[in-house]
């Protein structure tokens, strides 16, 4: 028979089978991927993010595994079934389904609360005593500018720019003359171990977004905005830091090399680099 | 055209190519106009898939043919970064805006709407067949940008300032991006004509009987998504416009103080996060504009070959009043890192996962349906199971991007294009596959082959899940979307091997799609010829002839007793009752 009469008990117990087995691959797949491949984490930041998605994960896997298991045994259980039941419409049938939109909207709360934790900690506690750093993007490497021995950075503005200010410091405030700059690609980010690190991220031509995957952090770098960020690096040892909004055609290779040492290295590699006043010609 | 129009009568049967390339005011040509053009713009789309995978998999490896299929794009046979980047950029533009905007509201929304509401056409058919054509327009001015200088828009599909502002910064934001600019806005009247009539249509031209908790879920998706699309898509045109103002006319909207390869750029105030509230007020809602329609059809669906009533109708349609409205207030959820202020990430990150309340709603409604069916393994319904399985693993991938701290890692990887793939490129597909085998027989009165249909599905579904999950995999990695090649960057060097994977599993996919090329165009020809109702249907477009006529009914407009699911109503001589039955002493209609 054709059309709406072609029963099949054996389409029936195939695809029951592989949707168990697709939701089971997926979920298994995902555990192995997320114990094996996700990058070292080296800051607060990186267990705090990483606390989140997994919760996310995990409760979504096992909603996926229910969903799934529904779907292989209403298959399983209904393949011979040769007259459908009547269900007529009536306001009880709307109880089981929102029994279960409540439990999902129970999660969905515990989500958000978890991640306002987060993201109040990044983005509206940030400590008096951080260490300042400037990253700026432009086509297609990050400059990095620290404040100096007078812990602040000097005024800059991208009207200023030229070949030997790269960024633009204003040669007035006094504020700039210690600074320290890297022109773009020519310097490696060196942050200290176990001090919060404020990032003020700029942007000279297009968007750019400042992306650390070991620290699970990324932040746009907007042209004519400064946006901040702000985490704790608790890992010595070198990564890569990248750029994660697309910028041109040199976009993919907009890398940088990131090193996480005890605060002495760092000031002590600081002290032996030019500040801006002794580079200017 | 008027001679033709002879209410009750086949007036004038024209052969297909006829009633494609005519400006036709018959919302079934207009239809099956927009629907051929939405596949080739697929066709193309997916073409582009293969050479970015195959770029992404096989990453400097020299492919002789495509140095001579692009002299230009991929000298010597490796892409080039700005040809990949006006893929990336073309890629989903096409598919999002000109292949599934397009097929599921002109496409089945222009031929389903008068049938399954029992109206003779549009309330405004000539404007419906102008839409169509402003629609084909649109489609060429896209096309054309590959041909121009600097090729085509190259700023991503989301086509951020400034980068999409000046040319300086990218080759494809030269006369490449002006097209895209034009074309979208052309693009955006024509699917405003369409809206405007699609609403009207529903609103005003249901026949006696038909009240709106009598209408198909179907029609609930579509009535739906054009109104969302009316409210929204006007906003990315006013944006557009100021962008093409930056663009041309020297002025700053988007545009701040920029020092672009060492010359400043003397614009002054403009704000690029502007661009992106302004994209994603529509961008947003597009995601609703083309999930509403396919739970729509794969409710209807399910119904039928579960041979069910619907299970909870009315919640679930609430539940679709819910998720319109929603989609509409939550469109900052694309900017949580984006510079915006962090504050308001907190209501836009809570809004985003209340989402997933009216979602599970109606996939609660569909996965009830199914309970106590007697199922049919028809092409159809195996396209609507699987689209209840992806549409799961989307929805949980979307939840967990909702939640505005997992962003902080997980924005712009390639857990995002996993994600969206899998929820808007697969999922939605599987809804568009089905409706295209459930209603082919109305369309051309045969039937698609089942043997085909059936290996097209298994063959789908294990490639769409073979291609996104690994890519969900990545994103936790953190690699970021948008990139020429990952080797640059040490620490994503390793997984070469699985992009490699990625791309066989994407060729797999791509080619097992040509099994539905195959099939549909083999059916139109030689396909079973159908009956009038094959799948024992309730609906109104099942009770006239396949295919319908012009002006769809005879004499008399179909009078509707019933609602759209009375199947295997008990005591009632057949498992369903066609909604034109008036109701009898025994059979218990419901709504």
């Amino acid at each position: 028979m054709k059309g709406f009469q072609q029963r099949s008990q054996s389409l029936a117990i195939l695809l029951a089978l592989l949707l168990l087995l697709i939701a089971v691959a997926v979920i298994i797949g995902t555990l192995w991927w997320v114990r094996h491949h996700l990058p070292t984490r080296i800051a607060d930041t990186a267990y705090e993010v990483d606390g989140i998605i997994l919760f996310v994960l995990a409760v979504a896997a096992v909603f996926l595994l229910l969903s799934h298991l529904y779907l292989a045994f209403v298959l399983l259980r209904f393949r011979d079934n040769p007259k459908a039941t009547f269900i007529g419409v009536t306001r009880r049938s709307w109880l089981p389904v929102l029994a279960i939109v409540a439990v999902l909207l129970a999660f969905d709360l515990m989500f958000d609360h978890k991640s306002n934790e987060v993201w109040g900690k990044v983005f509206f506690r940030i400590p008096n005593d951080a260490f300042v750093v400037e990253i700026t993007g432009e086509q297609f490497a990050w400059s990095i500018r620290y404040p100096g021995k007078d812990g602040k950075l000097g005024r800059s503005d991208v009207r200023l720019v030229s070949d030997d200010n790269p960024l633009g410091l204003d040669k007035n405030d006094p504020a700039s003359k210690d600074d320290i700059v890297f022109p773009a690609g020519q310097g490696e980010l060196h942050l200290p171990l176990n001090r919060p690190v404020l990032f003020l991220i700029r942007s000279k031509d297009t968007l750019h977004s400042f992306c650390i995957p070991f620290a699970r952090v990324k932040m746009d770098a907007v042209p004519g905005m400064t946006t901040r960020l702000w985490f704790t690096p608790t890992k010595p040892g070198r990564y890569e830091f990248t750029c994660a909004e697309l910028c041109g055609l040199g976009h993919y290779r907009m890398r940088g090399d990131l090193i996480v040492e005890p605060m002495e290295k760092l000031q002590e590699w600081l002290s032996q680099q030019p500040t801006f006043e002794e580079t200017m010609p | 055209m008027a001679h033709e129009v002879v209410h009750g009568h086949i007036a004038v049967e024209l052969p297909l190519w006829r009633r494609l390339l005519r400006f036709s005011t018959d919302h079934k040509d207009i239809g099956l106009q927009y629907m051929f053009t939405a596949w080739a713009m697929a066709a193309i789309g997916g073409f582009m898939a293969f050479l970015m995978r195959l770029q992404l998999g096989f990453p400097d490896k020299a492919f002789p043919f495509l140095g001579r299929l692009f002299p230009h794009g991929a000298e010597g046979g490796v892409l080039k970064p700005e040809f990949y980047l006006a893929l990336i950029t073309m890629h989903g533009t096409l598919m999002v805006f000109f292949f599934q905007t397009a097929i599921l509201l002109g496409g089945f929304g222009n031929f389903l709407i008068p049938l399954q509401i029992g109206a003779r056409d549009m309330a405004f058919p000539f404007l419906n067949g102008l839409s169509y054509w402003v629609f084909l327009l649109s489609c060429l001015i896209m096309l054309l940008s590959f041909f121009v200088e600097g090729g085509a828009a190259a700023a991503g599909w989301t086509v951020y300032p400034p980068l999409s502002a000046l040319k300086d910064l990218i080759p494809g934001s030269g006369l490449g991006q002006t097209l895209w600019l034009l074309g979208m806005a052309v693009f955006i009247v024509s699917s405003l004509m369409g809206s405007l009539n699609y609403i009207t249509t529903v609103l005003n031209l249901r026949t006696k009987g038909m009240t709106m908790f009598r209408l198909p879920f179907t029609i609930w998706g579509l009535f739906l998504a054009a109104i969302l699309g009316l409210l929204t898509f006007p906003v990315l045109t006013a944006g557009a416009i100021l962008l093409l103002l930056d663009r041309h006319f020297g002025t700053s909207f988007y545009l701040p103080t920029l020092h672009v390869a060492g010359r400043l750029i003397g614009r002054e105030g403009g704000n690029p996060l502007l661009w992106q509230h302004f994209f994603w007020f529509l961008g947003h809602p597009e995601v609703y504009i083309l999930a509403l329609p396919a739970l729509g059809f794969v409710g209807d669906i399910l119904a039928c070959f579960a041979r069910k009533p619907f299970f909870a109708y009315r919640l679930a349609i609430f539940g679709a009043l819910g998720l319109a409205f929603l989609s509409c207030i939550v469109w900052a959820h694309h900017q949580f890192v984006s510079g915006m202020n962090p504050y308001l990430a907190l209501p836009f990150s809570l809004l985003t996962i209340l989402v997933s309340v009216p979602f599970a709603t109606i996939l609660l409604c569909l996965a009830g349906t199914l309970w106590g069916g007697s199922f049919r393994f028809t092409t159809p319904m195996l396209f609507a199971l699987g689209f209840l399985s992806l549409v799961t693993v989307g929805g949980f991938g979307g939840l967990s991007l909702g939640v505005a701290a997992n962003d902080l890692h997980l924005h712009d990887t390639y857990y995002v294009v996993g994600h969206f793939h899998t929820i808007m490129g697969s999922s939605v597909l599987f809804g568009i596959y089905a409706a295209t085998y459930f209603w082919f027989p109305k369309m051309f009165g045969r039937m698609m082959n089942e043997r085909l249909g059936k290996w097209h599905f298994w063959l789908s579904l294990l490639g769409v899940y073979a291609v996104f999950i690994p890519m969900h995999w990545l994103g936790l990695t953190g690699m970021p979307r948008r990139y020429y090649a990952f080797t640059e960057l040490e620490f994503l060097k390793p997984f070469l091997p699985l992009n490699t994977f990625i791309s066989i599993a994407a060729f797999v996919l791509i080619a097992s799609q040509l099994l539905f090329v195959v099939n549909f165009f083999w059916s139109l020809w030689r396909g079973e010829k159908a009956s009038d109702n094959p799948w024992g249907a309730t609906t109104l477009e099942w009770q006239t002839s396949s295919p319908p006529p012009h002006g769809n009914w005879g004499a008399e407009l179909p009078t509707v007793y019933r609602w759209a699911y009375d199947y295997s109503v008990p005591d009632a001589p057949t498992d369903f009752i066609p909604q034109t039955v008036p109701p009898a002493k025994t059979a218990a209609s419901s709504e």
